[in-house]
């Protein structure tokens, strides 16, 4: 079996913004209070009554052509072997907050234990079988985890019948997570 | 007060069954904190951060509660929970929380405490009582509730000779709705209202904002609807999460919706729309009723509402398209402007014409399960009158106790003092119209017992109050769920409650004992209790315990799933005209009222709910306050450059009584009409014990001082209020 | 109209980036310093290598200034990290697309060359170190009598002064995700402006000299290597003059790179065009034009133009402003930088 390559495809029209999948996400992984790993960001358009409206959950996109892992001087941001997924190993991360510089979302903070923190994919829960917590808790349903590079899963499925938008392309990191409109 | 309805709940009735007690089982808990390091125990349990109460699964690391996850056995949940239930652990963590009991030593509200035992503290009280019941009678003692820890504390009180119990989510929530749908089809929707919005063809929402508002099994149905992009019809003067996903959105002017809704009824009844055979087959006076609808056209509508005759047209021709699975939410939380019991009658009669009564689609009929009571004695009778209604005369059609009654009973003494109230886990300071009032009637009490997890406004003003478990450290009583099929759902301890707090059924039992009424509560404890009910209803408690919900058996809910129906009107039919309305001197059909205008420089306020947050109960859980730490006052992006005020800068709001609120900030958008505000119920706490909490945003109840009671039944409004901005921090 | 809300309020990411405050606009301001003293240091060891200049100045108290920043320069590194406990961690492996990783290793490199060229000359102005250490002494000499030996580490000076320059800009532009450091300017742009402020320094170095014979012992001895490396006299006017002029071309040319920044983000992407922004109008304009632009290069041009030819007195006040303007740009160019983000280019229907 080849290695999959893990990515999201999320409903923009399911969405409402709950924030379940923040909250989720935070007694999930002990996110520290007052930080989180994903968000809500919503985009309103138009003059009253006129209007449009896209709701997004947004988190580490664990891109294809990763700035943050670049960058990094000691290989604590690196991709992981298995789903290419982005991951910091801690014990060998300075905290010298390039990667925090070098992230067009915004997805990384720094931990006040010191080191750099973001969105893993839930890889703890992925390999027992289990999507993410977010993707896990959502109550619309919006979110869909999987292998991208698997033409059979419900992700690549979906990004062929749907039209779907990224997260600032013009940044040129080639994200993976995937917005239905 | 007669009896206009069958509601749709099973009592737990007092019959001559065994006494078999049930083997004391270990308590989960226990296990879970002696298990090896990294070990994770799983407990099933159901969820008390609203009142949808979805099950869960509540999960254990080394002995320290870790998350709440869906548990997927349960219909409500589906095996996910909301933004609240998944926060529910910063409930138990939250340091705001009440830690012992307290008795006042200064005045009341001034919040000088000393912290008693438990002894103490009912000692107290039923002193206190026992004078009551003795110079007034046990009926001079009410309570105030909402969740279901009050289960066993009302069991003694009634066993005790009380006869007052009302909760807020009567005449300040989905009363009106229940009373205008009991008026129309005989019965009223309860609790979850059966909506189909799985299986509609047409959804319509009138000021629901589903998304925003977090109906758990809804909001998942609803984003499903939106997958399948079926017509979806929103009527609400705020953009709303679900107006963005509709396909036509009506901004409608505040308090004119029983306009829009008469002008559909309008349209469909003269075009010819509407399911005649369901009309004929079981509608009374559907001859008077379309007579009374000639002169509400779209036009005429429109001049009120703001919205574009030829939208109502087409959004009455959609929805009639669909029947009979078109659905018109019957909404939640309805008590708007005084007439609402009309206007949920209204919405009643739109979804009668559109036939989707028992239907597919339509409005379903909620199944529960049958589960076997344990044997507890009687309840003393009264000879006096209900104390919020006396003899149905203030309210004629409420079929539940209407608090604002009992206040007004305890302002006025009439028809007899009340001299007592127990308040659990209602924020009755926020929940009831006008705090002045309350605060006023407050002080003619002599006992107010508040048990409440939070030092809530309420419990600022108590004599004493009594810091009750959450729900994640404590039994309750079984949970018989109403849906598509019945369920049986368990509440358990997952952990234990941090301080001294108590569950509601030991308070009972403490308070029975004090009280001379021990023989109530003839169990050891709380486990025998549910145990017996179980096993006598051929179920396995062991069973129970470890998957938390045990389903009914399926039973119709629609005609098409070969449901017979009945109305049990006085027609025994679908009363399009209402002769019991007619009668007391009410609109038979409903008529509308235009509503005031706003002075010059004021504003229509209005507020809703946030995924996040329930009613004023949540803004001290870390998790939940980090997710939204206080409201935003919502300000048409023209209105507020015209008043110079910009988005992120903090306001003052100031209504015609002269009430000025707490700062909130500003959200200017072009997501509201120009002349109303909106925000978020709940915020703005005044009791600084509530330290995360504390002025954080504004209160809307704080600004409702103007409000008017549905002569029906009692409901409040909340939307009567018009406000101007302050412009200072 | 367009509404844009976002629920995310990490610390120091939200709602601009914010994760790097003095520490780091000082590390690239010493290292451009630092840059340009290596530089200078390097010519006069060339210089000396030839058998010119045996004065010193450039040569014992250059280097010795140099790895005096240098050190302060990696203590303020290792302030601004989060995690310094395991700052070892960059030196288990090289990754070769991250610049920081080439700078940790070259700084050891640099480190190195700063500690020799400190060492090669420092005992003829501070006695007591060959007296007490005769090895340093031997060792010394083994270099400074060898044209070749000083001329690869005045090589090795140059080469890596250089290198430091450009590297403090290069930490910065490769990142996409802060338009305003991506630009191919900017670490031309360091290394100039690095020059010019090494010159600067010695300049207000030269200020300071003592007329009394050096002091023989340990500390005295040590302190006024700083100030009279070869005896108490000042150092020459022409060797002043020098730095005065090689100043007023750097300072030229800065100017024209800080042009070609500006009009480069102007007439790039319209993440770059709204990135400019913040220096055209915005929080940052002030700092930029009034500080690096006017005080920092324009008025030390001038001064210095008017110095040379003897209309005003010479002082160190060019100096100190080429210094301060120096910080400032490290300052404006770190956190503007990170004020700066990549927008949607195409507004999405």
């Amino acid at each position: 079996m080849s290695n999959p390559r893990f990515g999201m495809v999320i409903d923009t029209r399911k969405c409402v913004g709950c924030m379940d999948c923040v909250v989720a996400c935070q007694t999930e992984n002990d996110v520290p209070q007052g930080f989180c790993r994903d968000w809500i960001a919503t985009e309103v358009r138009g003059t009253f009554p006129a209007l449009t409206m896209e709701i997004r959950s947004e988190r580490c996109n664990h891109c294809d052509n990763p700035p943050c892992v670049s960058c990094c001087p000691t290989g604590a941001s690196h991709v992981e072997e298995f789903g290419r997924v982005v991951h910091v190993t801690a014990n060998r991360c300075i905290g010298c907050k390039a990667c925090l510089a070098a992230c067009p979302y915004g997805a990384r903070y720094v931990h006040p234990e010191g080191y750099v923190d973001k969105c893993t994919f839930c890889m703890h829960r992925v390999k027992e079988g289990k999507d993410p917590a977010c993707v896990s808790v959502c109550p619309t349903h919006c979110m869909v985890f999987g292998d991208l590079d698997d033409p059979k899963s419900r992700v690549s499925e979906l990004l062929r019948t749907r039209k779907w938008h990224v997260n600032l392309p013009e940044a040129g990191t080639r994200p993976r997570v995937y917005y239905l409109t | 007060m007669e009896q206009l309805s069958r509601r749709r709940f099973l009592k737990i009735t007092a019959g001559a069954f065994g006494a078999a007690a049930a083997a004391t089982q270990v308590e989960p808990m226990l296990r879970a904190a002696d298990a090896p390091k990294g070990t994770v125990v799983e407990i099933p349990t159901y969820c008390e951060m609203c009142f949808w109460r979805c099950g869960g699964i509540a999960s254990v690391r080394d002995g320290k509660l870790w998350k709440f996850e869906g548990n997927p056995r349960d219909p409500q949940s589906r095996g996910r929970l909301c933004p609240r239930g998944t926060g529910a652990v910063g409930s138990h963590f939250d340091r705001d929380r009440l830690q012992k009991p307290l008795i006042r030593t200064g005045e009341r509200g001034k919040e000088a405490w000393k912290a008693v035992t438990w002894d103490e503290a009912f000692t107290f009280i039923a002193e206190r009582m026992s004078r009551i019941k003795a110079e007034h009678g046990p009926e001079s003692i009410v309570m105030f509730n909402h969740g279901v820890g009050v289960r066993f504390l009302q069991h003694v009180l009634k066993s005790w000779g009380c006869t007052g119990f009302a909760g807020p989510s009567f005449a300040q929530c989905r009363g009106p709705r229940d009373v205008g749908f009991t008026l129309t089809y005989g019965m009223g929707l309860g609790s979850p209202e059966p909506t189909d919005i799985e299986n509609t063809g047409c959804l319509t929402l009138i000021g629901s904002h589903l998304g925003e508002n977090m109906h758990n099994s809804q909001v998942q149905e609803f984003a499903a609807a939106v997958e399948r992009r079926i017509p979806i019809i929103v009527v609400d003067p705020r953009f709303s999460v679900a107006a963005s996903k509709a396909t036509h959105w009506l901004p409608i002017k505040p308090g004119t919706d029983l306009a829009l809704i008469l002008a559909w009824m309008h349209v469909i009844v003269a075009e010819g729309l509407y399911d005649r055979a369901f009309v004929e087959k079981h509608g009374h006076g559907f001859e008077k009723f379309a007579l009374e609808l000639k002169s509400s056209t779209p036009e005429w509508a429109a001049a009120e509402t703001g919205i574009d005759a030829a939208l109502i047209r087409t959004t009455a021709r959609e929805m009639a398209r669909h029947r009979p699975a078109s659905l018109v939410h019957p909404g939640r939380r309805v008590n708007w402007n005084g007439d609402d019991a009309q206007r949920s009658r209204a919405i009643a009669l739109l979804n009668a014409l559109l036939g989707n009564w028992a239907r597919k689609g339509g409005l379903f009929y909620s199944q529960g399960m049958k589960v076997a009571g344990f044997p507890l004695p009687k309840y003393p009778q009264s000879a006096k009158p209900a104390a919020d209604n006396p003899n149905g005369e203030r309210y004629p059609f409420a079929d539940e106790t209407v608090t604002t009654g009992l206040r007004e009973t305890t302002l006025t003494g009439k028809p007899y003092p009340i001299k007592g109230w127990w308040v659990y886990s209602s924020n009755i300071v926020q929940a009831l119209p006008n705090p002045a009032e309350t605060l006023k009637a407050i002080q003619a009490l002599d006992l107010l017992v508040v048990v409440d997890t939070l030092p809530s406004e309420i419990a600022g003003y108590a004599d004493v109050v009594l810091p009750e478990a959450m729900f994640l450290e404590r039994y309750d009583e079984l949970l018989t769920g109403w849906g598509r099929q019945g369920w049986l759902s368990l509440r358990q301890p997952v952990v234990p409650p941090p301080g001294d707090q108590k569950p509601g059924w030991w308070m009972a039992k403490e308070l029975a004992a004090k009280l001379g009424v021990p023989e109530c509560m003839p169990f050891k404890d709380i486990e025998e209790y549910l145990a017996f009910r179980v096993e006598k209803s051929g179920l396995s408690w062991q069973e129970l315990k470890k998957v938390g919900v045990i389903m009914g058996p399926k039973q119709p809910t629609t005609i098409e799933e070969g449901l017979e129906i009945e109305f049990p009107t006085p027609s025994g039919k679908v009363e399009f005209w209402s002769d019991q309305l007619a009668a007391k001197g009410f609109d038979p059909v409903p008529k509308y009222k235009a509503p005031p205008q706003a002075p010059d420089g004021f504003y229509r306020l209005v507020s809703g709910r946030a995924p996040v947050h329930t009613f004023s109960r949540t803004q001290t859980n870390p998790l939940l306050h980090d997710l939204m730490p206080e409201n935003e006052l919502w300000v048409n992006a023209a209105t507020a450059a015209k008043l110079g005020v910009r988005g992120g800068q903090y306001v003052k709001l100031r209504n015609e009584d002269g009430v000025v609120s707490n700062r909130i900030r500003v959200k200017a958008t072009q997501r509201i009409r120009p002349d109303t505000l909106y925000m978020v119920y709940g915020f703005g706490h005044e009791n600084p014990m509530m330290k995360t909490a504390y002025r954080r945003g504004a209160s809307a109840a704080q600004l409702n001082t103007r409000y008017v009671t549905d002569p029906l039944m009692g409901g409040t409004s909340i939307h009567g209020n018009f406000v101007t901005i302050v412009k200072e921090a | 109209m367009f509404e844009f809300t976002t629920t995310r309020h990490n610390p120091g990411v939200d709602p601009l980036l914010h994760v790097w405050g003095w520490e780091i606009p000082l590390y690239l301001f010493v290292g451009g310093v630092v840059a340009g003293m290596m530089v200078i240091a390097g010519v006069a060891m060339l210089r000396t290598a030839k058998g010119e200049d045996t004065r010193g100045f450039f040569s014992i108290q250059t280097p010795l200034l140099a790895f005096m920043l240098l050190n302060l320069g990696m203590l303020a590194l290792l302030l601004d990290l989060a995690h310094p406990l395991y700052v070892w961690a960059v030196y288990l492996t090289f990754q070769v697309a991250s610049p920081m990783s080439w700078g940790s290793w070259v700084l050891l490199i640099v480190y190195g060359i700063l500690l020799v060229s400190a060492l090669v000359r420092l005992h003829e102005a501070w006695p007591w170190l060959g007296r007490t250490f005769p090895v340093v002494e031997r060792w010394s000499h083994a270099i400074t009598s060898s044209p070749g030996r000083m001329s690869l580490l005045g090589w090795l000076n140059v080469l890596f002064g250089v290198g430091v320059g450009i590297y403090t800009g290069i930490l910065l532009n490769t990142m996409v995700a802060r338009p305003l450091w991506n630009t191919s300017v900017l670490p031309v742009l360091f290394l100039v402006s690095g020059l010019s402020a090494g010159a600067a320094a010695m300049h207000v170095a030269t200020r300071f000299f003592g007329r009394r014979p050096a002091p023989q012992g340990m500390i005295g001895g040590f302190l006024s290597a700083f100030v009279q490396p070869l005896g108490p006299e000042p150092p020459a006017r022409s060797t002043v003059d020098s730095l005065i002029r090689l100043d007023i071309v750097l300072l030229a040319i800065e100017l024209v790179l800080i042009a070609l920044l500006v009009l480069g983000l102007l007439t790039s992407t319209a993440s770059h065009a709204e990135a400019a922004k913040l220096v055209l109008g915005g929080p940052y304009t002030t700092a930029f034009w009034g500080v690096i632009v006017v005080a920092g290069i324009l008025v030390p041009i001038a001064l210095q133009g008017l110095e040379l030819s003897h209309r005003i007195p010479h002082t160190v006040l060019p100096a100190l402003l080429v210094l301060a303007g120096g910080y400032v740009l490290r300052w404006v160019m770190v956190n503007a930088g990170q004020a700066s983000e990549v927008v949607q280019a195409a507004v999405r229907q």
